[in-house]
Order: C-alpha cells, then sequence, then structure tokens
C-alpha cells in the first residue's frame, strides 16, 4: 500500500488534426518524454491504463497496440472508457493500483484519433454518449446540444448572456495562443465568437471546443518508489473524487448545475484537506472541462469558485485570467488547446505538474503560491465526473 | 468510392489520397461498416401500446408509488418488479430548450429541430423535440405532449406550447 501517489514524469502531443501520424506513433509522441521526465524504461512499468472512448478510430485494441510499440509487453493493461472522462479515468486506474499496493509503477496514456472519420461521423457518434435509446434514436441530440440544454437553462435562471459566454472563449483563445501543444494558438474577440454560425442554439461555432486528435501521458510512482529512485520533481495527487449522473437528461433535478460534478468535488476536497467553502483559497489555479463555454461557468460553481448563479459574473470581471481570484484553463482549455476525448483527463494531469513546477510556457504561468491545482473533467453531460487535486507537498 | 482514392488504386495498386493539408499520405479503409442496432422493448411494450392511442406512459412501483419515465419494469428503492403502468396527464412546464443546427447525419432529413425539457405536472420529467417556434418561448412556458408521425413513418412523442 501507499499512502501517496505522485505524479513523476509527463508527455503531451501536439494536438490537433494529426494525419502525419497513425494511432501508435501518436501515442509514443507523449510515452516518450513521460519516460524521459521519470527517468525511467518501459520495463519499469508495473500497469498501464489507456483512456480511449474510440469507434471514430479503426484501432480498438489500444493497450496491446502500445505494449507492442513501446515494449509494454507484458505488462497488465486496460483499456478504459467515461466518455471525455476516460483520460482521468486511465489516472484513477493507475492511482487506485497504486494506492492499493498491486503496483509502484504506473502509466496512464490518454489517446484519440477522431479525425480518421469525416466530421460528420463524428458528430453523429458522439451524440450517443448519453442515453442512447430515449435522447439520440427519436431525438438527434448532438453533444452540443446537451450542453446547449444547460447554456439556456442557466441563462434563463441567472441572466447570464450569450456574450458572457463567448468572454470564456476569448479567455481561452488567450491563452492557447501561448501554448505550443493547443489545436488553436490564435486570439479571438467576443464578435469573432458571435457572429460565428449555431451549431446548437445558443452555442455557435466558437463556443464549441474542436475535433482533435493527440495523445497525452503520465507516470505515477507510489512514495516508496519515489524515495527510491530520488525523484525531485513531481506533483502528489492529493484527492481524487468520481461522480456519475443518470443517463437521461429528464431524469435530472436541474440543467444549471452538474450533480455528479459536485458529488466528485466534495469527495476530492475531503480527501485534500481542503475547505469546501472557500476552496479557490487553497487553489493556484484549475483546468475545468469547457467543452463548451457554459459549462466553464457552471464547472465554477459545481467546484465552489463562486456561489450558485454567479459564475458568469467571475468571467465578466476576469477573475479567471491569471491574476484572478482563480486562474483557470491557462493552457487554453478544451475549447482552444482541443479535446482528443480520451487523452484531455491526462492532459489536464500534465497541465497541473507543468503549473505547479513552473514549467508552463512564458505569458500562461500562474503564480503558485498555494502549490495545489484542480482537474476537473467531465464525460458525456455530468454523466461522469472526476475532480482530481494535484499538490506539490503530499498529505 | 471517392474519385481521386479510386485512380489513386488503379495507379498506384493502393487505396491511399494525399491529405489536401498536411500533405500526409492516408490509407482509405476498404471496410464500410453500418451500424443497425436491435434493441429489446419486449418489457415496455405498453409504452408504445398507449402511443398508438395518443397516451404517454410510465411505470409505478406498486409498493412504494415511484413512477419511472422513461419506464423501467424494476424499482430498485423496493427490489421489486411489481410495477403498474399509468398514463401521464399531458401537461407540463417548459424547463429548457435548444435549437439543433448542426445535426447527426441520420437526422439530416430533418430541418434545424427545437429540443425541450419539460417537467410534467404529474411529476417526471420528458425531453423531446418542440413544435413550436422557439423565439416565442417564455421562462414557465405551458407545454403539451401529443403523438406525431416521423417522416420515418413511426409514431412518437412530442411537446407543443399550449
Amino acid at each position: 500500500m501507499s499512502e501517496n501517489v505522485a505524479v513523476i514524469g509527463i508527455g503531451h502531443s501536439k494536438f490537433g488534426t494529426r494525419k502525419d501520424v497513425n494511432t501508435a506513433e501518436l501515442c509514443w509522441e507523449s510515452m516518450k518524454p513521460a519516460f524521459e521526465t521519470a527517468n525511467l524504461e518501459p520495463k519499469d512499468i508495473d500497469f498501464f491504463a489507456v483512456g480511449n472512448a474510440g469507434i471514430w478510430s479503426s484501432e480498438a485494441a489500444i493497450p496491446a497496440l502500445v505494449a507492442e510499440y513501446a515494449d509494454l509487453a507484458p505488462k497488465g493493461s486496460m483499456r478504459v472508457e467515461a466518455a471525455c472522462a476516460s483520460g482521468s479515468a486511465a489516472v484513477r486506474v493507475g492511482y487506485t493500483a497504486i494506492k492499493s499496493g498491486i503496483a509502484d509503477l504506473a502509466l496512464a496514456l490518454g489517446v484519440e484519433k477522431m479525425q480518421e472519420s469525416p466530421n460528420p461521423n463524428v458528430i453523429e457518434l458522439i451524440g450517443r454518449f448519453g442515453s442512447y435509446f430515449w435522447e439520440f434514436e427519436n431525438f438527434g441530440l448532438t453533444f452540443p446540444a446537451y450542453y446547449a440544454l444547460h447554456g439556456t437553462a442557466y441563462m434563463m435562471k441567472y441572466g447570464a448572456t450569450e456574450e458572457d459566454y463567448a468572454r470564456v472563449a476569448v479567455k481561452n483563445h488567450y491563452y492557447g495562443a501561448k501554448n505550443p501543444y493547443a489545436q488553436f494558438q490564435k486570439e479571438i474577440d467576443i464578435e469573432t465568437v458571435l457572429k460565428s454560425p449555431y451549431i446548437a442554439w445558443p452555442f455557435k461555432l466558437f463556443d464549441c471546443s474542436p475535433i482533435t486528435d493527440g495523445s497525452a501521458c503520465v507516470i505515477l510512482a507510489s512514495e516508496e518508489k519515489v524515495k527510491e529512485l530520488g525523484i525531485e520533481e513531481k506533483v502528489w495527487i492529493l484527492g481524487q473524487g468520481v461522480g456519475t449522473g443518470t443517463a437521461n437528461l429528464s431524469r435530472r433535478e436541474e440543467f444549471t448545475s452538474l450533480a455528479s460534478a459536485r458529488y466528485a468535488a466534495e469527495q476530492a476536497y475531503k480527501m485534500a484537506g481542503i475547505d469546501i467553502d472557500n476552496p479557490a483559497n487553497y487553489l493556484d489555479g484549475a483546468n475545468v472541462h469547457d467543452c463548451f463555454t457554459a459549462p466553464e461557468i457552471i464547472a465554477y460553481e459545481d467546484l465552489r469558485f463562486c456561489k450558485r448563479g454567479e459564475g458568469y459574473k467571475l468571467i465578466r470581471d476576469e477573475q479567471t485570467y491569471i491574476g484572478g481570484k482563480i486562474p483557470v484553463n491557462v493552457d487554453g482549455g478544451l475549447k482552444a488547446k482541443g479535446h482528443p476525448i480520451g487523452a484531455t483527463g491526462v492532459s489536464q494531469a500534465v497541465e497541473a505538474y507543468k503549473q505547479l513546477l513552473q514549467k508552463a510556457e512564458p505569458g500562461r504561468q500562474a503564480d503558485i503560491n498555494k502549490g495545489r491545482w484542480l482537474a476537473h473533467n467531465v464525460g458525456g453531460t455530468g454523466h461522469y465526473t472526476y475532480v482530481t487535486i494535484y499538490g506539490l507537498e503530499k498529505r | 468510392m471517392d474519385e481521386k482514392v479510386k485512380k489513386n488504386l488503379e495507379e498506384f495498386g493502393f487505396p491511399v489520397i494525399v491529405d489536401e493539408r498536411s500533405g500526409a499520405m492516408q490509407w482509405v479503409d476498404m471496410r464500410e461498416l453500418r451500424l443497425r442496432y436491435i434493441i429489446s422493448i419486449e418489457n415496455i411494450k405498453p409504452f408504445y401500446e398507449g402511443l398508438r392511442e395518443g397516451k404517454l406512459m410510465a411505470t409505478k412501483c406498486k409498493k412504494c408509488g415511484r413512477i419511472f419515465f422513461p419506464p423501467q419494469k424494476d424499482c430498485p428503492s423496493c427490489f421489486d418488479s411489481d410495477i403498474e403502468w399509468v398514463e401521464m396527464k399531458k401537461e407540463g412546464t417548459l424547463e429548457t430548450m435548444t435549437v439543433v443546427f448542426v445535426k447527426p447525419p441520420s437526422f439530416g432529413q430533418y430541418d434545424p429541430y427545437p429540443v425541450a425539457i419539460a417537467k410534467l405536472d404529474d411529476g417526471p420529467k420528458i425531453l423531446a423535440w418542440y413544435n413550436g417556434d422557439p423565439q416565442q418561448v417564455k421562462p414557465g412556458q405551458r407545454v403539451k405532449v401529443q403523438v406525431s408521425r416521423r417522416k420515418e413513418g413511426y409514431l412518437m412523442y412530442e411537446l407543443a406550447p399550449i
């Protein structure tokens, strides 16, 4: 058993349209730097988990594919799926394997090659991550539409505007422009967002995260291994909470919040010893699941960075930029960095490591005073939520 | 098959294309798959019988009275499968909506469609297409559930303003 688990190696591929590589090559692009930063080789790994939602891409047995390509065979593995939170699910498997004592060194890889299928097919398939039979089969819900139902409810209840949502896109593009791994490295203004065509009202093209190829990788180690290897650069997993929501949106209490996210946040804060009434005081920043603009605002509230109904004011007052109350998605978020479904959760772990160890690229490094960073990764529309707290000091 | 792929197949002997943006060589999969699932509705047949008569049916646990919509045949509160079918009153209040402009290809035959969630006066919520002008919707909009025939030829429930 290891009470504490550390991230000791990280790797991140360039996110975007990656027609230049196949799935295994894309995986290796993030695995290689992960091994290098941890100063380890594939043979050192006890167990590995691969977050991948698949269906739009050709290879299904990705753990076996990388076992072959990266010399991980015959080590134990599994592919894990939790829709857009598949990457965090992979981190979860590695984390619990080490915490339980079954493994000392685990690798968590997230990968998605969405552009092996044409865009319309991806739009079709990604709309099926809720209740297929009741909500997709008869009513053709798409992924943007699922979240748009929340975006509308939020505007109706609290008086937020489409312009407020646009501000989230502007912020995340601002930071994406400073992240060399981001799909979109270009700043935009509010007008660009507001003038873009509707995808699912009230969301327009620039309210939406893109269809992305990419991979990210972390290597996790037990406390004993960290000592044995003399690892200096690492961040600890201080807590992780996981929640699940109902398949049908019609079975939910409300549409201005995600119950699974609130549940996961409470668990994670409790584990990490963070005051649930004022978590922003304990954090230097956060990555939240901004697959669309409105859900970033809802995440502020579910994570208790502000009161319910006040999230839109945080972005309006630029409080989630660096220097504000709590910097959020200063790597560009899903919105600008890109959202390769299975890789996103692992990418957030990579970002937590980089931020806390002050290795972020110029112009997007947050001030690190409290030594803690939060990652909020949602699968589907609150069908799954993982909240993970990373820290410089173990508990 | 794409004309370019066909041409390359004939000229080079492989189903390949060069990606226009990146210039990277791509293999175009020869194994096309069409997906159509066959899903059991054996235990919710009364729902479809009700729909044919214009009724919206839900299930209710005989022991604890819990109502399920969409209908389910087992009550996890009571560990009991002794359920009855009950007709829902077809009125409620709209809670939220969207309009799907970019549609899945399998819905390509439809114009952009509004989708709404309403809370029925009987308790459960319902998600369905909204047959009305989305621009006229006001907070607290009252709606009714009605049954209409889809372009594909089958009956389905929808929401409409009162």
